[in-house]
């Protein structure tokens, strides 16, 4: 349903759809991995069921998440390739969160900032997945030396937490930017904020 | 408050102090290897006293049997043949299970609170009922002790017969040794008794007999007299200098309240700049131009 036909399309339905099975599975992946990581947070345990529960689901729902990660990883991957015009608002990101974005180079679809989010996640997801499968004691722990597994469990533990912080990052990127939420909601954003923050996307998708 | 003999010391996953009031005695377990004869009795003792019966296994083609330990077999005993230029062929036989360390790596790593508990008496103890079944208490352990079973996916080990120490017995495996080759009772008198022995030792000619007490876990309530102290690894591969890991001290040391400043900042950061600084919005002229635009199409 479109009620400005004006509004430019940013992501079609199935991007959508795969971003929110990954966030969804981060989010029950955050809360599980944390309440089993500090026992300040046990009791975050009680909404998967109890620790039991939490210890059996966490994994497989790390599973569905990497699947999931890598379709999306590869359909975005082509937009997220670094430029030099993307390390110059690398450079200029602190004056605009300062709250001047008038001297900030013109964007493509993505950001310097959110490309580099964008690698950082995949090489994440990479890490965590390789030592999620490593401390994975019901089915693969006994396939790997013990110094192994040990390895495993400080890079999982240290790249989890790392990884919650950028997420937090990115969800906060998105309700400070005003009108970016919709575009993982329902796909569209205004041409205001498509010229606004993302100028040379604008140019290309509306010819102007 | 529980019996005395039960007091709590530490326990896993949990941030706080432990009751202190009462003090109550250091116990330890010693086991002497040169007087051990490799007859099991203390690895039947441990099954009927602690009702576990393991599966008929298969013969590695040595008198290890089981050949590890189990979820069913809390205490196995191992028989490493050793060569040696002035001793010749020796077969020294030590019997394996939890050490009972002083600072447990598997409570360091449990992220269950009260999975694990040390009492002050220094036992080491699963209470299955709270084990997540996660496996961590392998990662943390520097023995290779504990066993999670394939049925209820619940960590095992030897519990230094925690229910006979606390009405005043000794372990199942300390009664019935036919040689007196495993002792039990307070740490200093087990320390005292090894050291009678280990000058005995010496004296028939063990010039590097010693005890092995391991100090980089802060000490062990289980300990061996050993013929060959400078070797421990000569015994099924007992850990010459036994610490819990530097990657799992990190992981559940510092990694931990860093970990969650980090989160916390991150997340009040943003909330802060919000406040702070406010939303970012289109700007008006950015609107108006792009109206012009729209209208300039139509």
């Amino acid at each position: 349903m479109i009620r400005d036909p004006s509004d430019l399309q940013r992501y079609n339905a199935s991007e959508r759809a795969n971003h929110w099975v990954v966030g969804i599975c981060f989010i029950l992946l955050a809360l599980s991995g944390l309440a089993l990581f500090h026992p300040a947070l046990f009791p975050l345990t009680g909404l998967f069921g109890g620790g039991v529960w939490t210890r059996i689901l966490h994994p497989f729902v790390g599973v569905i998440m990497m699947l999931f990660f890598v379709v999306m990883f590869f359909r975005f991957k082509h937009l997220n390739q670094m430029s030099d015009t993307d390390w110059e608002w690398v450079k200029r990101a602190k004056e605009m969160v300062d709250g001047d974005d008038h001297n900030m180079p013109e964007m493509g679809k993505y950001n310097g900032g959110q490309k580099l989010l964008f690698w950082f996640l995949g090489l994440a997801m990479l890490v965590l997945f390789v030592s999620g499968i490593i401390i994975w004691r019901a089915y693969f722990s006994h396939y790997f030396p013990i110094g192994v597994i040990r390895l495993g469990a400080v890079l999982h533990a240290a790249f989890a937490a790392v990884m919650i912080i950028a997420i937090i990052v990115h969800v906060y990127a998105a309700i400070w930017v005003r009108g970016t939420i919709r575009a993982m909601l329902y796909g569209t954003v205004t041409r205001a904020w498509a010229k606004q923050h993302h100028r040379a996307w604008y140019r290309q998708v509306t010819g102007k | 408050m529980a019996l005395q003999s039960l007091d709590i010391a530490k326990r896993s996953a949990t941030t706080t102090e432990p009751p202190q009031a009462r003090k109550t005695l250091e116990i330890a377990k010693l086991i002497d290897v040169s007087k051990c004869i490799g007859c099991k009795a203390c690895q039947v003792a441990c099954m009927q006293w602690n009702d576990l019966r393991d599966e008929v296994g298969s013969c590695g083609g040595t008198y290890d049997n089981p050949t590890d330990m189990t979820d069913q077999s809390w205490t196995v005993m191992r028989y490493a043949e050793v060569e040696s230029e002035d001793r010749g062929l020796e077969w020294l036989i030590r019997k394996d299970g939890c050490m009972h360390c002083e600072d447990p790596g598997c409570l360091k790593a449990c992220p269950s609170p009260g999975a694990i508990i040390k009492y002050a008496n220094g036992i080491v103890d699963f209470h299955q009922e709270n084990c997540i079944g996660c496996g961590y208490c392998v990662t943390g352990c520097p023995f290779n002790v504990p066993r999670i079973s394939k049925k209820d996916s619940k960590a095992y080990k030897c519990t230094l017969c925690s229910d006979r120490v606390a009405v005043g017995l000794e372990p199942a495996c300390v009664k019935v040794c036919p040689t007196g080759s495993i002792s039990f009772g307070s740490k200093e008198d087990m320390k005292e008794l090894a050291e009678e022995r280990v000058t005995e030792l010496k004296e028939r000619g063990f010039k590097n007999a010693g005890l092995y007490d391991p100090a980089g876990v802060g000490g062990t309530h289980v300990m061996y007299v050993l013929n060959h102290a400078d070797k421990p690894s000569l015994y099924s591969g007992l850990p010459d200098d036994p610490t819990i890991a530097p990657t799992v001290s990190l992981w559940k040391g510092f990694a931990k309240p860093l970990a969650m400043a980090g989160i916390a900042a991150a997340a009040l950061g943003g909330l802060f700049h919000y406040v702070m600084k406010g939303p970012n919005e289109v700007s008006k002229e950015v609107e108006a131009e792009v109206e012009k635009e729209l209208e300039a199409e139509k």
